[in-house]
Order: C-alpha cells, then sequence, then structure tokens
C-alpha cells in the first residue's frame, strides 16, 4: 500500500466511522426535544421516558462523535499539511464558526443531559432546543468547507499560492446551498427513519405498547418528510454538479463520451440505458449536452466503478426511503393506525439503516468523486500529502481502534438502552 | 505600542490551550485517581470523579478544538509544519485521547470492567505526549525541512529527556488539579480528606520534576525568573491552603501555577511561534482573515462566558456549600 493510498484510507475510515455520530448528534436532540415538549404538554410519562432514555443513548454517542472529531481536525494536517498550509486560511472560517457552534452544543448538552432536577422544564426544553440548533449549525458549517473543496471560491492562485484571499466569499462558494442542504435533510431522513424503525421492529415482534408507538411516530415526523424531500435536494446537488463539476458527474453516472441526449445507466457498465434521461435530469432539456469523461485525460479521472457504484446505491435506497415516507404521509392523511399496519411496519423495519447507507455511499460519491483532487482543478490529493513515510502504521492503527470503539460502544448501548426492560 | 494582530490571536490561542489545560487536563488527571482509586471509599472516590466529570466533559474537551481550528486559519503553516515534524507524537496523542472517551463512555455508565480500566491506563499516554510535544515546539526542534532519516526528523526531535520530563511534568500537573478540584466536589468528609492527601503528594511531585526539568532546560528556552518565582509562589501556596483545608484558595492557587506554567512557556518562545525561525508576524495567515477570526471570537466569547457560566453555576453550585 502506498502512503498515498494510505492516508487517503485513513481519512475515509475516520470520516466513515464520525459521519455516523456527526447524524445522530444532529438529529437526536430534534426527537428528545419534541418528545420532552409532548410531555410538557400532555403529562403523559411515556414521553418523559422517551426523552429521558434518548438522553442516555445520545450522551454516549456524543462522546464518540466528539473525539472522532477531534481526530479529524488533527488529521486533516497530520494527513494533509500541504492542503492545510493553503486552505487553512481560506476555510478556517467554517471550521472557526464551527467549533464555536460546537462549544455551544457542549454546553448546553451538558444542561440537558444532566440538568434534569436542576433547572426549571422551560429552561431544560430551551436547552435541548439550542443543542439542536447548534448541532444543524456545526454539521452546515464543516460542510461548507467541503463544498469549498468542490468549488473553490475567493482566492487566486499563483505560481502555486494563494493571493487575494477572501474567506466570506469562499464561504460562499456556489456548492454550498445543495450541499448543506442535502446534507442536513440527510441527517434527519437517517436518524429518524431509524429510529421509526427499530420501534417497527419491536412492534412487530409483539411489543405494541404505547412507549414503542409514540416512539414510532416522532421518528417518523423527523425522518418521513426528509426523506420524502431527500430526492429533490439531491436533484439540485446534481445540477449544480452538471455546471460545476461535470467530470463527477459524468464518473456517477458512467457517461464515458460526451453526448446530447445523453441516457442515464442504471446499474454496473453497461447496464440499464434510460434515453435522454441524464439530459433531462441535468439541465432539464432531453437534448442537452452532458460533458463526459472524455472530456478529461485519463489520470484527471475519478474512479468510475466506485464512484457510479456508489451513486447507484444512494438513488436506489433514497427512492425506497422515499416511498415509506410517502406511504406514511398517506396512511396518516386517511387517519389510519399506522403501527397497527404490519405492512407498513414491515416496510419501515428494513429501511432502519438505510438512511446511514445513503449517508455513506453519499459521501463516496463527493469524495472519490473529487479525485484526483483535493481541492478541485487547484491541488492535487498527491501533492497535500504528509512526506511521512509509513503510513500504513497509523492507518492500521486507527482502523482496529475504532473497531475497538464502535465494540464498546455497542456493548454500552446494548446494555443501557435496548436490554432493560421497555413498558 | 498596541500588540498587533497576530500577536493578539496567538495569545487567544494560548489562552484557549490554558483553559484546555486547567479543565481538559484535570478530566485526564481524574482518570488517573479513577484507577488509583483504593481504601475503603474507593467506590465513592469513583463516582465522585463521575459525577464530577458527566456534565462538563464535551465542554472541557473543546477549548483543544477551538485553539486548534484558531491554530491553522491564523497560523496554518505553523500546523502544517508541526503537523508533520510531530507527526508519530502527535498520532500517539490522538489514540490517547480516543481511548479517554471510551473510558469516559464506560465510566459514566458504570462498566467497571477490566476493559475500561485498560483504556484509562493507555489513555494516559496523552498529557505525557502533550507535553512532549509542547517541549519539542518550545525548544525550535521540530524540523524545518522534513530532510533526512526516519529517525532524524520524525522521531529524534521530539523523543529526547526534557521532552519526557516535561510530559511527566504534565501529567503530574493534571492530577494536582484533579485532585485540588475535587475536595470541592463533595462534603463529604472523608473523601474530601482522601483528595486532600493526594493533592498534597502530587504537588511534592510537581515541584520535584520542576526542578528536575529546569536542570534539563535546554539553552534554547529561556524562562524569565520571575515567572519561576511567581509560580513557586503559587505552589507553596497550594501547599499551604491545602495543608489548612482552604480548598477554595487552594484551587486558585493550584489553577494559577499550572496557568502560569503555560502562559510563562509561551512568554519564553515569544516573538516565535514556532522556533527557531518562526515568528508569529511571519507565520500569520493574511489580514482579512485574522480580522475575520479576532471577529468571530469575540462573537463567540459574547454567546460562550455567558453560556460557560450559567453550565458551572447549575452544576458546581454545592461546592460553594462545600466550602464552608
Ligand atoms: C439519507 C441520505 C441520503 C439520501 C436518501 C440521498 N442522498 Fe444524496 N447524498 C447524501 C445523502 C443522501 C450525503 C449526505 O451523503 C451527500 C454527500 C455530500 C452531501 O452534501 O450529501 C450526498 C451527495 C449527493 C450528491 C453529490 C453532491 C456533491 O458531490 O456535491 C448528489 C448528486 C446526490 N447526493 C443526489 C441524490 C439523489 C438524486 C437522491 C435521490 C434519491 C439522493 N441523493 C438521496
Ligand atoms: C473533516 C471533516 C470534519 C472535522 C474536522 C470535524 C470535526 C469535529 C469535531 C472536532 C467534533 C467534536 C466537537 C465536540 O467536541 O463536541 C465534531 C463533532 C461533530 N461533527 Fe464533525 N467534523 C468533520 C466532519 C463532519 C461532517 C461531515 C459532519 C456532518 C455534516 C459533522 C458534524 C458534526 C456534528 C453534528 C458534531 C457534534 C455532534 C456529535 O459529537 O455527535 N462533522 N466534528
Ligand atoms: C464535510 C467535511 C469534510 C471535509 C472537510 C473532508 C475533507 C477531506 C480531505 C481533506 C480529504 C483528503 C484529500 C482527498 O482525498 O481528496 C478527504 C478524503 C476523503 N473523504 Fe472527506 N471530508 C469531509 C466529509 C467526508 C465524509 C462525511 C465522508 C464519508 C463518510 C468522507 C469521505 C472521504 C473519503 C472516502 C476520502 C478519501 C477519498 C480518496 O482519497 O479517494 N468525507 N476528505
Amino acid at each position: 500500500m502506498s502512503d498515498l493510498v494510505a492516508a487517503r484510507s485513513q481519512m475515509a475510515v475516520s470520516l466513515v466511522f464520525h459521519i455516523i455520530f456527526a447524524v445522530i448528534g444532529i438529529a437526536m436532540p430534534v426527537l428528545m426535544v419534541i418528545a420532552e415538549r409532548r410531555w410538557q404538554r400532555t403529562r403523559d410519562p411515556i414521553y418523559l421516558d422517551l426523552a429521558k432514555r434518548w438522553a442516555r443513548g445520545t450522551a454516549i454517542l456524543f462522546a464518540v462523535g466528539a473525539v472522532s472529531g477531534t481526530v479529524l481536525s488533527f488529521e486533516l494536517g497530520l494527513l494533509w499539511p500541504q492542503f492545510m498550509r493553503l486552505a487553512g486560511a481560506v476555510i478556517g472560517m467554517p471550521f472557526s464558526l464551527e467549533g464555536f457552534a460546537f462549544f455551544t452544543e457542549a454546553i448546553f448538552l451538558g444542561i440537558y443531559l444532566y440538568g434534569w432536577e436542576r433547572v426549571s422544564p422551560r429552561a431544560h426544553l430551551l436547552a435541548g432546543v439550542i443543542v439542536a440548533v447548534s448541532g444543524a449549525a456545526s454539521g452546515i458549517f464543516v460542510v461548507i468547507a467541503n463544498a469549498w473543496m468542490n468549488t473553490p471560491t475567493g482566492v487566486m492562485v499563483t505560481n502555486g499560492a494563494f493571493t487575494h484571499i477572501d474567506p466570506i466569499a469562499a464561504m460562499r462558494t456556489p456548492a454550498a446551498l445543495p450541499q448543506t442542504l442535502h446534507m442536513t435533510l440527510a441527517a434527519y431522513a437517517a436518524t429518524g427513519i431509524a429510529v421509526a424503525g427499530i420501534h417497527a421492529l419491536l412492534v412487530l415482534k409483539g411489543r405494541a405498547s404505547a412507549f414503542n408507538r409514540a416512539a414510532l411516530m416522532i421518528g417518523l415526523v423527523v425522518g418521513a418528510p426528509a426523506a420524502v424531500l431527500q430526492p429533490l435536494s439531491g436533484d439540485i446537488a446534481a445540477r449544480y454538479l452538471a455546471r460545476r463539476q461535470p467530470v463527477k458527474l459524468a464518473a456517477m453516472e458512467a457517461l464515458y463520451q460526451t453526448r446530447a441526449g445523453a441516457p442515464l445507466t442504471i446499474g454496473p457498465p453497461p447496464g440499464i440505458k434510460i434515453p435522454y434521461a441524464l439530459s433531462l435530469l441535468a439541465f432539464h432539456d432531453p437534448h442537452a449536452v452532458v460533458q463526459g469523461l472524455d472530456a478529461v485525460s485519463p489520470d484527471e479521472r475519478p474512479n468510475v466503478g466506485l464512484v457510479h457504484l456508489s451513486f447507484d446505491v444512494m438513488v436506489l435506497l433514497g427512492t425506497y426511503l422515499a416511498v415509506v415516507g410517502l406511504w406514511a404521509g398517506w396512511l396518516a392523511l386517511r387517519k389510519r393506525d399506522l403501527a397497527a399496519h404490519r405492512g407498513f411496519l414491515r416496510a419501515l423495519a428494513v429501511a432502519t439503516p438505510l438512511g446511514f447507507v445513503c449517508v455513506e455511499a453519499g459521501w463516496m460519491v463527493t469524495e472519490l468523486g473529487r479525485q484526483p483532487w483535493v481541492i478541485y482543478g487547484v491541488l492535487k490529493t498527491q501533492d497535500a500529502v504528509t512526506p511521512m513515510p509509513g503510513l500504513i502504521v497509523p492507518f492500521t492503527a486507527i482502523t482496529l481502534l475504532y473497531c475497538a470503539l464502535a465494540g464498546v460502544v455497542a456493548v454500552v448501548l446494548y446494555r443501557q438502552i435496548i436490554r432493560s426492560p421497555v413498558a | 505600542m498596541t500588540p498587533s494582530l497576530a500577536v493578539t490571536l496567538a495569545g487567544i490561542i494560548l489562552i484557549g490551550l490554558t483553559a484546555y489545560v486547567l479543565l481538559g487536563g484535570a478530566d485526564f488527571g481524574g482518570g488517573v485517581w479513577a484507577l488509583l482509586a483504593s481504601g475503603p471509599r474507593k467506590q465513592a472516590q469513583r463516582e465522585l470523579i463521575a459525577r464530577a466529570i458527566g456534565p462538563v466533559w464535551e465542554a472541557n474537551h473543546v477549548w483543544l478544538i477551538l485553539s486548534l481550528v484558531l491554530l491553522f486559519t491564523c497560523f496554518p503553516l505553523v500546523f502544517a509544519r508541526v503537523a508533520i515534524g510531530l507527526h508519530v507524537p502527535l498520532t500517539l496523542m490522538l489514540i490517547g485521547i480516543v481511548l479517554r472517551g471510551s473510558a469516559f463512555v464506560f465510566q459514566s455508565y458504570g462498566e467497571g470492567s477490566a476493559a475500561g480500566r485498560v483504556f484509562a491506563t493507555a489513555s494516559l499516554i496523552t498529557p505525557v505526549l502533550l507535553g512532549v510535544c509542547v517541549a519539542a515546539a518550545a525548544t525550535g526542534a521540530v524540523p524545518v525541512e522534513p530532510r533526512g532519516s526516519f529517525v532524524a526528523v520524525y522521531v529524534r526531535p521530539w523523543l529526547t529527556a526534557f521532552g519526557l520530563a516535561v510530559g511527566v511534568f504534565a501529567l503530574a500537573c493534571f492530577a494536582l488539579l484533579a485532585a485540588v478540584y475535587l475536595t470541592l466536589e463533595t462534603r463529604d468528609l472523608p473523601l474530601q480528606e482522601d483528595f486532600r492527601r493526594r493533592a498534597l503528594v502530587t504537588e511534592v511531585v510537581v515541584v520535584g520534576v520542576a526542578v528536575v526539568g529546569l536542570f534539563l532546560l535546554p539553552a534554547a528556552l529561556s524562562i524569565h525568573p520571575r515567572v519561576v518565582a511567581l509560580t513557586a509562589v503559587t505552589a507553596a501556596s497550594a501547599i499551604w491552603s491545602l495543608w489548612r483545608r482552604h480548598y477554595a484558595l487552594a484551587r486558585v492557587a493550584a489553577a494559577g501555577q499550572v496557568a502560569l506554567i503555560v502562559v510563562g512557556w509561551g512568554a519564553a518562545q515569544y516573538p516565535y511561534i514556532l522556533p527557531p525561525d518562526l515568528t508569529i508576524q511571519a507565520a500569520a495567515a493574511p489580514r482579512v482573515t485574522l480580522e475575520l477570526a479576532f471577529t468571530a471570537v469575540i462573537a463567540g466569547a459574547v454567546v460562550l462566558f455567558p453560556s460557560l457560566f450559567y453550565l458551572m453555576r447549575v452544576f458546581k453550585a454545592q461546592s460553594k456549600n462545600a466550602m464552608r
């Protein structure tokens, strides 16, 4: 394994791990706040139980999110010092704002998780709201930094050095809006559907308690609308790619030749082709010209197989989640009892992990699709990597460590939450 | 002369690091005492530590992140060079941070298992390596150009007797802070005595290691005698107030002592941010970036300080009662 590949793999492992906790950290506070608000409204103890139980699990996941995030902040320099040397002054701004958002989040999380008996009910709920808002804000800021890597703005590059740095213009990079929108919705969709799915499974197993019904409904309230909106925001993301990062789009769609009236390829190439569909989706015009991979030399193309596969997985599973979300809405509109509809419950239980799979697949599209660039069109990944040799050692160490940590989390969560009797 | 924006931001980063040492450091110190819990009140000691750390754990650790992001925003060159030259100890330090997080998860949720103890023990490398990295940076040992053999570039600069002394010193300071803070976290007198005794012993160790460190101090780093004298005074007052059971005073003295050490380090290497050649001015990002970062710090402080104050008031209120 070359040092570059080891560095990329270590970055990938760290991010694949962190994003799970980040997504839960963004959405779980919303679910807890809804449950607590219902409790304050109805005084139904089930909702209090729910909020407290969720808070206990979230505390564990937050701690893991914090340490894996700390690791990432260091890894930006440990693995990609040349990238940070150039880009630090440009995208330091969103990272700094993210730092302050974390701080706010951490402070009020402490109050929320440990302060049930110490602050007034209203102050407690407000602390939860602040955690939810600052969690979403930190996600948005860090994704803005990533968006800048995709569409760098606010700098001029002369002989490899950055001049005319404008951090505000950098934060207003065109990729920021589609990416932050799609990512924030993804957090709510993945977490909400997963919570609803777990409780759907419990109901199916004969534990149709009021507790499980309440949890299922709150999960759906957050997850279903987001899942329905996700294909729409994905379409926005794809259309911006067609203009700004045509190579990535071509790799996602396995489009080798530039052509008008491009078809949509589904499955490993040659796959199934839907005529004109790609031109239609990318430019809302069946005859539009879509740029293919042949527009750039082979050494500037990403790994088409992986990017295309990841994209297909995201879209396939995303469509399934959207259908489940629509189904939930349809049943709710007709005033049917969702927790009694076995077909729906089964579909929901199947959906439990799928949102997280979509998140990982989507990030593979974004990050692998940007290769060989770390800053699109400006800096190649191979020129950003640290000169330190033997990177396979830290890569192996971090991977083993994260496997162990995942085991710890699974054991503790199991003992704390799942195994404890549910009324 | 008013300090330049770059110097101000470097000062803010140093303050952030000081806060991490005083708060996050005490978390590592708490880990030490949880491991070394002994005697008839073994369980009570562990519970006190878990209760004291729980609510503030996240907030204490964000200080490190804040210092780090401000460093790479305002001084990207320093971040890049340190990340290359100190790759090995920094990676080990990160591993320690992950293990500390795992131990926290185990401890806070009543899983006092063998695995939890292994994680906790291993996480003690973090303070040591933090000290090692600071020593290497302060003495100008971080290579300017990564040229030469692996050992010459990536190992020898930080693996020095002085570095290890600073590492042990950091660990002892963190244990001291934790023991002193813990005397204020309980009203149970025997428990309080347990931590008073631990604090006194640790303070003696801290002073001892400091003396050894001063002997090993390389010529490249000159610490102002006044800083040394002031630190000695705070150490003496910490011992005195612990002896007389003035715990609130002991907390101020111990925190002051450790803060003086960190700030003294910053002062010793001024105007260099990364000796031997990078001054604060030379390493600074363009002016727009500095201005924006400064604005963000001010805006952040307006939100954060009242919030932090509120957090401390909610959870540390009982310590006031313990004083009486
Ligand atoms: C619940 C998760 C989820 C779901 C259901 C979908 N996505 Fe997605 N997608 C993500 C989660 C995600 C993400 C959070 O993982 C990414 C990675 C980077 C980003 O901003 O969002 C992403 C990236 C991403 C990109 C690349 C953006 C870029 O590189 O700048 C495109 C074009 C799409 N998505 C398109 C879609 C479409 C057409 C979907 C239709 C069903 C879809 N996504 C469902
Ligand atoms: C290179 C990329 C990234 C870096 C350097 C990074 C850094 C960090 C850090 C330092 C923390 C810990 C904060 C604390 O102590 O509370 C953290 C947590 C978090 N991160 Fe990331 N992060 C990255 C990617 C992401 C992404 C892609 C998202 C999501 C969109 C995200 C969202 C979050 C959230 C919501 C938290 C707080 C919640 C939790 O701890 O679970 N991060 N991150
Ligand atoms: C939003 C914040 C993020 C930032 C700032 C960020 C930054 C980076 C950087 C600097 C690299 C190394 C250079 C490169 O390979 O291009 C990288 C690589 C990578 N990242 Fe991200 N990333 C983010 C989010 C994510 C997430 C959430 C995931 C996955 C779940 C992810 C997956 C990857 C992968 C797989 C690579 C390796 C790609 C390759 O080299 O082929 N990233 N990222």
